[in-house]
């Protein structure tokens, strides 16, 4: 275990930034948002980010190659570079298991070369919640948010940062700050846990279980009669996928441009009615089936392709957002009457 | 360093051929800017094609694998891409990738068997693919019966091949089939799942089906009358995809995805899925 003092994090984070890019949380107009360190940046201990540190690996926007067109011929350019190291830090438990859940999906074979490279050259500098959100429910999941995982687990005290590496990145990061840090015992870390625990314990959603959820679970919940009222109001505005940290849909358009074609990939939502229409017709035609998809996937059709992870972490940013007030714990809640028989 | 090996960027493909089929539809001969095959592929599986500025989109390979010189593809006017590519001209650019999906088990389940496909309109496209491996290891395969149909005699794809090569092939019997009487024709006239019941194959066969979801639906209860198991016929779905390989989301159906563990599903494993396809 590593101590650096309160009074030298933003010397830690100049140290940090003069050998790579650092992203971490910083009070925007809307919220905390993941922003690059500059001399004079803020960090902000928010206890949850607008949106997670997703877009740090699979941008919400990205060009993927370019193509020039003269007459009948066409030239293929590839447009990728290789990612320069980089580190995030004050990531909390729930978005470092995002991306472990986003690994399942990119990292499959055939593995997606744009977020392999990002995924390998960035260190995850995880850091514990102090104060978790009433939204929160990372618990239902399994997932201790007073022991973050990632490159280096971090902890807050009222006057330390402590830090302790998990990986060979993770400890090349904790040897690039090694003036600013002084070994130390446990039990400062450990004493904080206890605290957040506590306080996890009498969070309003601590008692959700997904037990009820998981692989194979299609024919029980599919027809459930609760989808009807469940996505009654749904407006279709696609907020709870974009501040999904697990969401992973994209789409792929092509831009024209001065000189050429860009091909780039953006983040889409099965919420959205053109998500999956076709020249002859859309296989979901109903906000209801399109609302009933986005929680299948997450609660049934996800653990069963991946060893009964679900699609979610709790990180309670889709209750805080949805214009309408519905989500996946509203979801989970009246799904289960269904298992009640 | 990271892999960067990537399934998103296509190679070059160049249309050395366009047939006009139907009158809306074309079929596309492609070949690499250096005149081989893009790259092997089995009977069932897809390729995406783009056009740089308007899209890419995901279609059958309709070329059978055993022809080593070029790929083809049949293509019905219907939307961005494809419009763009009916009033293209040999020689155009296009770009290609692929191979995607799960093929016909042409090697092992279907090897040794008589094989009965069934088609509707532009679903012939697909399994002409799969049709061609069989003709061409012909002795692999026992009785070959081919139900045909599309709403007119003008509509009905791969005409001339039908006409000229497999109704001449030893053992291999077409039935084709239009929606209404048309002057010129004096084949059968009638629905593809009636024609299909009224023919009466025997169930000691595998079936293999493709059309518009509604001529399945009524095949499949007309193969079911006839007492065929759903173990026993094969067909092959088509949804909007981006990726082709399960990454998107776009053609996530219950725990599969169409474009890695489809296109081709046996009909039984279909209804394993929830009735969004």
């Amino acid at each position: 275990m590593l101590k650096c003092t309160l009074s030298n994090i933003d010397k830690l984070f100049e140290i940090v930034s003069a050998s790579m890019p650092l992203y971490l949380p910083t009070e925007d107009k809307n919220g905390a948002v993941f922003k690059k360190w500059q001399p004079g940046t803020v960090w902000s201990n928010a206890s949850n980010t607008v949106k997670g540190p997703k877009d740090l690996f699979f941008p919400q926007s990205e060009d993927l190659m370019a193509f020039k067109t003269e007459g009948k011929k066409i030239e293929v350019i590839d447009t990728r570079t290789e990612t320069e190291d980089f580190a995030v830090f004050g990531v909390r438990a729930c978005d470092v298991k995002s991306l472990e859940i986003l690994d399942r999906v990119f990292l499959t074979e055939p593995r997606d070369s744009y977020y392999a490279s990002r995924r390998e050259h960035g260190v995850i500098i995880s850091l514990a919640c102090n104060r978790p959100t009433e939204n929160c429910f990372c618990g239902t999941f399994g997932i201790d948010a007073a022991e973050p995982m990632g490159d280096v687990s971090a902890w807050l005290t009222d006057d330390a940062l402590y830090l302790h590496a998990n990986t060979e990145r993770g400890q090349a990061f904790t040897k690039l700050i090694a003036d600013l840090t002084e070994a130390c015992d446990d039990s400062a870390v450990s004493a904080q846990k206890e605290k957040n625990r506590k306080v996890m314990k009498r969070l309003p959603l601590a008692d959700l279980e997904a037990n009820a959820f998981g692989g194979s679970k299609t024919e029980q919940f599919f027809h459930s009669p609760q989808w009807e009222k469940l996505s009654e109001s749904c407006l279709g505005c696609g907020t709870c996928t974009f501040v999904c940290p697990t969401c992973q849909c994209y789409d792929i358009r092509d831009f024209k441009t001065n000189n050429g074609v860009v091909r780039y990939r953006c983040w889409d939502s099965c919420m959205y009615s053109e998500f999956t229409k076709m020249a002859h017709g859309n296989n979901r035609n109903s906000q209801k089936e399109r609302f009933r998809q986005r929680f299948m996937h997450k609660l049934v059709y996800f653990p069963e392709n991946n060893d009964g992870i679900f699609s979610c972490v709790g990180c309670g940013r889709c209750l805080a957002k949805c214009p309408i007030s519905m989500n996946i714990v509203k979801v989970m809640k009246a799904l289960e009457v269904d298992t009640d028989d | 360093m990271t892999d960067m090996n990537e399934t998103l960027i296509p190679i070059l493909g160049v249309i050395t051929d366009v047939r006009i089929d139907t009158p809306d539809i074309k079929t596309f001969r492609v070949v690499t800017p250096d005149g081989k095959k893009p790259f092997d592929h089995r009977p069932g599986q897809c390729a995406m094609l783009s056009v740089p500025g308007i899209g890419e989109a995901m279609f059958s390979i309709t070329s059978s694998p055993t022809n080593t010189e070029y790929m083809e593809f049949s293509i019905k006017k219907c939307g961005c891409v494809t419009e763009w590519l009916h009033a293209a001209e040999e020689g155009q650019m296009i770009t290609v990738r692929g191979p995607y999906g799960k093929p016909f088990p042409v090697d092992d389940v279907f090897a040794g068997h008589d094989m009965l496909f069934i088609a509707g309109g532009v679903g012939l496209a697909p399994l002409r693919s799969v049709i061609n491996y069989c003709r061409h290891y012909r002795d692999r395969y026992g009785r070959i019966d081919i139900v045909y149909g599309s709403r007119s005699k003008d509509d009905l794809l791969d005409y001339r091949e039908i006409i000229e090569e497999w109704q001449n092939d030893e053992n291999v019997h077409v039935h084709l089939t239009i929606d209404r009487e048309q002057e010129g024709w004096d084949g059968h006239v009638g629905f593809v799942p009636n024609y299909v019941k009224e023919l009466g194959f025997d169930t000691n066969k595998m079936a293999v089906l493709c059309g518009p979801p509604i001529m399945i639906k009524f095949t499949l209860d007309g193969l079911s009358e006839l007492g065929f198991d759903k173990t026993q016929v094969y067909t092959t779905l088509e949804l909007r995809m981006k990726c082709g390989v399960g990454k998107c989301g776009r053609c996530n159906v219950g725990a599969k995805y169409v474009c890695k563990d489809g296109p081709v599903f046996r009909c039984d494993e279909l209804d394993e899925l929830p009735d969004e396809y």
